[in-house]
């Protein structure tokens, strides 16, 4: 009993005050990319040819940020010409399009449908998927419900069964051997229902685009609501896409 | 071991001078070398000219390759010789369509058509959706019942199917069929360019990217000839055990959460997140994505990150310690932990378990001593006491580990004075001809990976393993006679891979 006492003292309340107060994070993460629209073409071409992704767009000088993995290469070989990444977490979007980025993004509250926030502006229930991928996306989602980000308290929980859910959190470039269980799922949740792709790889395929043993894009089997890109996204990115899209 | 060729861990071979030997003489060594404290590190098929080989990497204190060919069957090695060989030959026909005959339980791995377009060994139609065709194995009995788990599990996990045949509470026999997350990973990396390799070896496990990742560029290193430098080698270190504290403590707080002590689990969820955005500060991602890179790193760390990890240490060493404390001294918890899911000593050299699910169970080894990469040679190596392979066991190795890990890098971040120079990804052009074998001690256990080169210095065989691809079947004998409702206790002590064994 001791020892409960002492280490709950220790540790203190260590949930964090946002959205009411910013959170500042290193200036080493990468996130919202910057774009200078006047860098030569050849910068551009180089940071294109580095790009694992192929998610650099020459010609409109954008950046898919559903294909991005946020590596960071084209920042380094560019020396930031064309180039860099802020710590701006908050990418989330409505349309798969938005995400052809030329460093600014739409703003996520003004496209969200109104009806959404209304059906579940209070309580949002929410069946995750993990379609394939590497965990990366699953482990940065579970996190939200450690005491540091404490997702319960907006009124947002993970369940357990799809019949319980307003919706599905769909992660993974959906392998193949997981197309039928991720319909199935979706089918299990009663409609009005919501689908939301997180990480690059439910948007693109991520690392795997291309691979024959995957889908590489969940919105050709479901219609998606909202997307989160990143790789993984970066648990303030979901929270805010969250918070923005349905409070 | 005569006619095997003993080589070292990232060093590069020209193919030519791997032993092909005919194949009862490989099998007789092999069961020999097996038999008298041998672990099967990499056996997989590739076609050569036309013709199906067969090569095998092994370790005892020393690794050697050898080859052997083969039709279009092969009497099975699980067979006639060990467990130990029963994934990778279930794998081999998997792949390859080449039948291990005899082999006791030949079932499909990852369920997708082989590389040969030949017969499928298990009569699969891979134009349907959904594994699933496939008859689990039965125990027979009035008061048997089945219990069928996944592919889509209750909570934020990844996706697999378990079979529990029971009596009651007391499981019989669990039956684990993965590969809901196969993207064919071993076949894309010998068809996309150069700059995706460390992108999709980070995404084998993204738990375990620098692992991964770090066996990938030492491969391509050594069949580059590039040289790291110090520094970054000092750096690819903390790297690496940042990434298992972040394991082991997240593990440690799920344990927890599993016999419901909620304090510790809620402690320790945080904590992982601390280690999380070290590796961040290191690299700008929280797994480590994008860290290392063919020749070196891809940030430095300068004194400002080296000063930032060793404060953050300062600060939560003494806090893990105690939550630790709290965790392993509450008796509810050693009730739950004590003789549950035991795996003993000979059970888990049977089935040639790595990493702390073989320690737990008195397997020693440890990569990072036996075949020291990067900054390891130098290093202090960590002694575990606890060996009864039950879960206690398991999360000893784990706490003692963490404790082991904040050492290893105090001491490498006082090596900071080495700072490394970062370097950007570019086209390298690799021996042709050769065969290279990397092995890495990541959080889990034993990572490998294991490139063969064609004439033209493409990669024409890339093979990967994770430890899941061992210690998943000690999972499965760990349930056996356990009650079901200690499921979550063993799979959590355990932790798997379902993404780095689907591969």
């Amino acid at each position: 009993m001791l020892k409960i006492i002492r280490n709950r003292y220790e540790q203190g309340c260590k949930t964090s005050n946002y959205p009411q107060e910013p959170i500042a994070l290193y200036k080493r993460f990468r996130g919202l990319p910057k774009i200078n629209g006047d860098c030569d073409p050849a910068t551009v071409g180089q940071c294109a040819a580095i790009c694992p992704q192929d998610a650099i767009l020459c010609e409109e000088r954008k950046i898919d940020l559903g294909k991005c993995t946020f590596c960071g290469r084209c920042e380094n070989v560019g020396d930031g010409a064309f180039v860099t990444f802020s710590q701006d977490f908050a990418m989330g979007t409505s349309s798969r399009e938005a995400l052809l980025c030329d460093g600014t993004l739409p703003a996520l509250a003004e496209h969200a449908k109104k009806h959404f926030k209304k059906l579940f502006g209070r309580s949002l229930q929410l069946r995750q998927v993990s379609a394939g991928g590497c965990n990366s996306c699953e482990a940065d989602t579970n996190v939200l419900n450690t005491p540091f980000f404490d997702l319960s308290r907006f009124g947002i929980d993970f369940v357990a069964s799809p019949r319980h859910a307003d919706g599905i959190h769909v992660t993974g470039p959906v392998s193949k051997n997981m197309k039928a269980a991720l319909i199935a799922t979706y089918e299990a949740v009663p409609a009005p229902k919501v689908v939301i792709a997180s990480g690059a790889c439910s948007i693109s395929g991520g690392p795997f685009y291309g691979s024959p043993e995957i889908i590489g894009d969940l919105g050709s089997i479901v219609p998606v609501d909202l997307y989160i890109p990143g790789c993984p996204p970066h648990p303030l990115t979901t929270l805010h896409a969250l918070l923005n899209f349905f409070k | 071991m005569d006619n095997f060729l003993q080589i070292n861990n990232g060093q590069a071979i020209k193919r030519s001078s791997i032993p092909c030997l005919p194949f009862p003489r490989f099998a007789e060594l092999l069961d020999a070398f097996v038999k008298n404290d041998g672990f099967i590190v990499q056996f997989f098929a590739h076609v050569e000219d036309g013709r199906n080989k067969l090569v095998a990497v092994v370790r005892n204190n020393q690794l050697y390759v050898a080859a052997t060919e083969v039709g279009e069957t092969f009497p099975s090695l699980t067979a006639s010789s060990s467990s130990k060989f029963h994934m990778f030959e279930r794998e081999i026909a998997e792949q390859y369509g080449i039948t291990p005959v005899d082999h006791p339980w030949l079932k499909m791995v990852r369920y997708h058509a082989n590389y040969r377009q030949a017969a499928d060994v298990f009569g699969n139609d891979y134009r349907q959706d959904i594994p699933g065709n496939y008859q689990y194995f039965q125990v027979e009995g009035d008061s048997v019942h089945e219990v069928a788990v996944g592919p889509v599990h209750a909570g934020i996990i990844e996706p697999g199917h378990f079979r529990f045949q029971c009596a009651g509470e007391e499981v019989f026999s669990l039956e684990i069929q993965l590969g809901y997350q196969h993207r064919g990973i071993e076949r894309m990396l010998t068809q996309v360019p150069m700059k995706r390799l460390s992108i999709i070896c980070e995404g084998i496990a993204g738990d375990t990217s620098i692992g991964h990742n770090l066996c990938c560029c030492q491969a391509l290193e050594a069949l580059t000839g590039l040289a790291v430098d110090p520094g970054a080698q000092v750096v690819r270190c903390i790297a690496l055990e940042l990434e298992r504290l972040a394991n082991h403590i997240g593990d440690l707080g799920a344990l927890s959460g599993d016999v419901a002590f909620n304090p510790p689990a809620a402690y320790f969820g945080r904590l992982r997140g601390e280690f999380l955005n070290l590796l961040q500060v290191l690299c700008g991602n929280r797994f480590g994505k994008s860290l290392v890179l063919p020749g070196g790193i891809s940030q430095i760390m300068g004194e400002e990150q080296a000063k930032i990890i060793e404060d953050k240490l300062k600060e939560l060493e003494p806090e893990i310690s105690h939550v630790c404390d709290l965790l392993f001294s509450a008796h509810t918890v050693q009730a739950r932990f004590e003789n549950t899911g035991t795996v003993s000593t000979k059970m888990a050299e049977d089935l040639g378990l790595v990493g702390y699910s073989g320690r737990a169970s008195g397997l020693p080894y440890d990569a990072r001593v036996a075949f020291p990469t990067e900054a390891y040679g130098a290093l202090h190596a960590n002694r575990n006491e606890m060996v009864n392979g039950d879960v206690y066991s398991r999360a000893s190795v784990r706490r003692e580990e963490i404790m082991h890990s904040m050492h290893l890098i105090k001491s490498l971040v006082n090596r900071a004075g080495e700072v490394s120079a970062k370097r950007t990804m570019h086209e390298i052009s690799l021996e042709p001809d050769s065969f290279v074998v990397t092995v890495n001690e990541a959080w889990r256990g034993e990572v490998s990976h294991c490139l063969l080169t064609d004439k033209g210095g493409r990669i024409e065989r890339y093979k990967i393993k994770d430890p899941s691809f061992h210690n998943w079947t000690g999972l499965a004998m760990a349930l056996r006679n356990q009650e079901i409702s200690d499921f979550p206790l063993c799979n959590k002590s355990f932790n798997l891979s379902y993404c780095g064994f689907d591969l």
